[in-house]
């Protein structure tokens, strides 16, 4: 049976107060606007989030299984360069990887979702990755900057052991000018709310779930839940009712207050969320929304019990922490003139990124055939045994590590400063010196287990450029 | 190798050190010929172009190479030749010039240390983001590296550096030629921002400009230059293993200070540093690395470096005086000068022209830089005949 044979999700560390937007303080607790929403760090983008997403997924899966990776985004940083290959590379999945991206609509991950499945169903790949993720960026202080939030989530998709299977979906296409961003835009924009919800969204969306019900044969009961996209934290109820469901009980919490609308990620998300609680037999409703909408059946199996120890939506919910500062939110974005602008310069070097995307990008580390010793980055000459030429490739991102030093830099420059510099002991014995990310000087310690995450190392250029950072074992 | 090639056989017979500083009004000519006339003078030398044979120059951040010194000092027709060895670079010139002699081809040679990174609009080193890797490239995150595991092993902590930084601006204010002329107390350092942990604003040495020249002779033809002469016992230079890569790195020491105490001690035919030793001028681009030479170089035992430290065993009349002219710390650190600075203050203290910070009967002097990673070592030891 083809369907989702694992998922992963990622939620960004940070959590941004919406009374941090309000400007804090009495204005915030006056209007009662409590709650927050998820937002990447710094060095986070959609990029980097699908990786942590997709290693969530494939954690303890053989990677060489994987014959395409299915990317969906709207926030992706090129126009002309795809971002499927870099989540490959980063993956270390194989070369003849089938890498194809899915952008412009938020609805470009379940769409993703459906064709990833279509291909394993005829027979062109017998295992495919999805993985979507989105980071907009919302205008600041504007209304739709409280609903938007940051995330990812992955979905592998085979044909052995199934915890999921999707019977049935319908596809509604629209034209409509409701949400919408150019390149030259950085901020989404968003025509009149009341308008967006009756016209765009919640017309749609119940076209697609009545279009879906009819077509299955199934009615409302028959679902345990339904995952609906919501614009906002009301608006997902009125299609609910529509489409005959009990808006109170049979509809998966679209968590506005906690995460917010993670666009092109968030019926992905959703859906991760529902899994983790689905019970084998029952059936979910998968709704998400963006120039149309489109519906599916999502039937869950007995191996669903597998994949309960995964990294997906509630292990993230627990790990949280505060970003209080909105200035330093701002700055993290760009949004704040700075004294240097990380942005200028002429960028990496493309040859030197050319011969170091082992090393940098899947992070490979060497490991001497004669002497066994493990090192980083790669060597020509054993640092041990002084063998020349005669090392394996060895892969250190799934690994974890310890400190064994570090230093808090005010003068390196960061958005978040001190930088936590380190010198990580990659289990193995390979030492990297790394940063240290989504985390705080006071838990650093020596012996300290870190693991690795895909990060943007810096922006020089103006473009994301990526390396890899150790984080505590949370 | 014949360790005992170098030992006696090459004297330094003049010296010359321009004013260390944030020298906004001097170019790189300007520093270089201040010192360099000041070592002919020092030599007796008047005809230079006559007398000097070999140019041999260290800088790091040079703007014009060999030529910056060839056309401040007019010295054509005869090599001119630069050196780069990160933080050792201006030793490491000294050592091109010793050897030059050692063989026999020169009799007399000129070497020259300078930089002037304050032209270029940073207050500290500039950030090189050529790649991903590696990065942050800031050399108090590196020199940093050893802190928090050798605080744990031994017991020391930021007390014990802030009073390196203590005891460096002390003999600075006694140096002409200093940068920072200002007593400061353990509590300064302490209360100062952090750049990078450990390290607070007076744990780190400041970039400055300047330039500091040697004139080097033969043994043999010494006494026609002066009577008081230093002899060159040994010069030294290490690479280590880059510590941020090295497998078996145990972060309680610097290897490249290892390595080359060894060649330098076996040159000099020390084998008791601490009770031979009379003064040393080590690199203290941050106090931790002061503290990390005592040890490494064999002044004290692994770990006991902080008790030294409180009993003043390195203070200006301690038994072993470290930084006697108030080190980088109060001089800055134009890279490629330096080394050469250093020997400077030696030279002058084993001929008992040191002023006011004068080591009593000092007759074996040695200097130290460590740069790099840090990956490299310079050492020399000179001593009167």
């Amino acid at each position: 049976m083809v369907g989702i044979t694992s998922y992963g999700a990622y939620i960004p560390m940070f959590r941004l107060p919406f009374a941090a937007i309000a400007g804090g303080g009495r204005k915030a607790a006056a209007s009662g606007s409590g709650g927050e929403k998820a937002v990447a760090n710094f060095d986070e983008d959609c990029v980097t989030m699908a990786v942590a997403a997709a290693m969530n997924c494939l954690e303890g899966l053989d990677r060489a299984g994987v014959d395409g990776v299915l990317f969906a985004s709207t926030s992706y940083a090129y126009k002309e360069k795809q971002a499927a290959s870099i989540v490959a590379k980063a993956l270390d999945l194989r070369r003849d990887v089938v890498t194809a991206d899915f952008a412009d609509s938020l609805r470009a991950g379940t769409t993703a979702l459906r064709a990833a499945i279509d291909s394993v169903k005829a027979g062109s790949a017998r295992t495919v990755l999805v993985v979507a993720s989105d980071c907009r960026l919302a205008a600041p202080r504007s209304a739709l900057e409280r609903n938007i939030g940051d995330g990812a989530a992955a979905f592998l998709i085979g044909t052995t052991d199934a915890a999921a299977s999707i019977e049935h979906h319908h596809f509604i296409a629209d034209e409509i000018i409701d949400v919408w961003r150019t390149d030259a835009q950085p901020f989404v924009r968003s025509w009149e709310d009341r308008f967006v919800v009756e016209h765009g969204y919640a017309h749609s969306l119940t076209e697609a779930v009545k279009g879906l019900l009819q077509k299955s044969g199934l009615s409302p009961k028959d679902f345990t839940k339904a995952v609906l996209y919501s614009p906002d934290g009301r608006s997902y109820a009125g299609v609910a009712r529509a489409a005959g469901f009990d808006a109170k009980t049979q509809v998966q919490d679209p968590l506005f207050g906690k995460v917010g609308n993670t666009g092109a990620a968030f019926a992905p998300m959703l859906l991760v969320a529902a899994l983790e609680e689905a019970k084998p037999g029952s059936k979910l409703l998968l709704a998400s929304y963006g120039d149309g909408a489109e519906a599916f059946v999502v039937a869950v199996t007995e191996p669903i019990g597998k994949l309960r120890g995964k990294r997906g939506m509630s292990w993230h919910l627990q790990r949280r922490a505060e970003l209080g500062d909105y200035d330093k939110y701002l700055s993290f974005r760009n949004l704040q003139p700075t004294e240097f602008d990380r942005r200028a310069g002429q960028g990496v070097s493309a040859t030197v990124h050319f011969r170091d995307r082992s090393e940098d990008i899947s992070f490979h580390g060497h490991k001497c055939r004669k002497c066994g010793t493990e090192q980083f980055p790669f060597q020509r000459v054993c640092f041990k045994c002084f063998a020349r030429d005669d090392f394996d490739e060895i892969r250190l991102s799934d690994r974890h590590g310890k400190l064994m030093s570090f230093t808090f830099d005010f003068f390196a420059g960061s958005p978040d400063p001190p930088l936590i510099v380190t010198t990580t002991e990659v289990d193995g014995g390979a030492r990297v010196y790394l940063q240290m990310t989504d985390a705080s000087p006071k838990e650093v310690k020596l012996e300290l287990p870190v693991e690795f995450t895909f990060r943007k190392i810096h922006e020089y250029g103006g473009t994301p450029n990526y390396f890899w950072k150790c984080t505590p074992v949370r | 190798m014949n360790h005992d090639a170098i030992r006696d056989k090459v004297a330094i017979v003049g010296m010359g050190c321009c004013k260390f500083g944030e020298n906004w009004d001097k170019s790189p000519e300007d520093m270089i010929v201040e010192a360099a006339f000041e070592a002919y003078e020092d030599a007796g030398i008047d005809k230079p172009q006559e007398q000097i044979e070999a140019v041999f120059c260290g800088a790091v951040y040079p703007s014009k190479g060999t030529a910056e010194v060839a056309d401040a000092l007019k010295l054509f027709g005869k090599p001119v030749s630069m050196t780069q060895n990160y933080c050792a670079t201006g030793t490491d010139a000294f050592r091109f010039g010793v050897f030059s002699i050692a063989c026999g081809l020169y009799d007399t040679v000129l070497v020259v240390g300078f930089d002037k990174p304050k032209d270029r609009g940073v207050s500290g080193p500039s950030a090189v983001t050529a790649g991903v890797r590696g990065l942050p490239m800031t050399p108090a995150g590196w020199f940093s590296l050893c802190a928090a595991k050798y605080f744990e092993t031994y017991g020391a902590g930021r007390e014990d550096l802030a009073k390196i930084a203590v005891k460096n601006h002390h003999n600075g204010t006694l140096a002409p030629k200093s940068m920072l002329k200002k007593e400061i107390t353990v509590d300064d350092v302490l209360k100062a921002p952090l750049i990078s942990w450990p390290f607070g604003l007076y744990d780190c040495c400041a970039q400055s400009d300047g330039a500091a020249v040697a004139v080097l002779t033969k043994r043999e033809l010494a006494k026609s230059f002066r009577d008081d002469y230093v002899l060159v016992k040994a010069v030294a230079i290490a690479l280590a293993e880059n510590p941020q890569s090295d497998p078996s790195f145990d972060f309680l020491r610097w290897k490249p200070n290892v390595y080359a105490a060894q060649q330098a001690y076996k040159q000099a035919g020390i084998s008791n540093p601490f009770k031979e030793i009379d003064i040393a001028q080590v690199h203290d681009c941050f106090t931790l690395t002061e503290l990390l030479t005592y040890e490494d170089l064999g002044f004290c035992e692994k770990g006991s470096a902080k008790d030294h430290i409180a009993s003043g065993t390195f203070a200006l009349d301690g038994e072993l005086p470290v930084n006697t002219d108030g080190g980088l710390k109060t001089f800055g650190h134009p890279t490629g000068a330096t080394g050469v600075r250093m020997l400077y203050e030696n030279y002058k203290q084993l001929q008992g022209k040191a002023g006011q910070r004068q080591v009593k009967n000092a007759t074996l002097a040695l200097s130290h830089n460590l740069g790099g990673a840090p990956q490299t070592c310079g050492m020399t030891i000179i001593g009167t005949p």
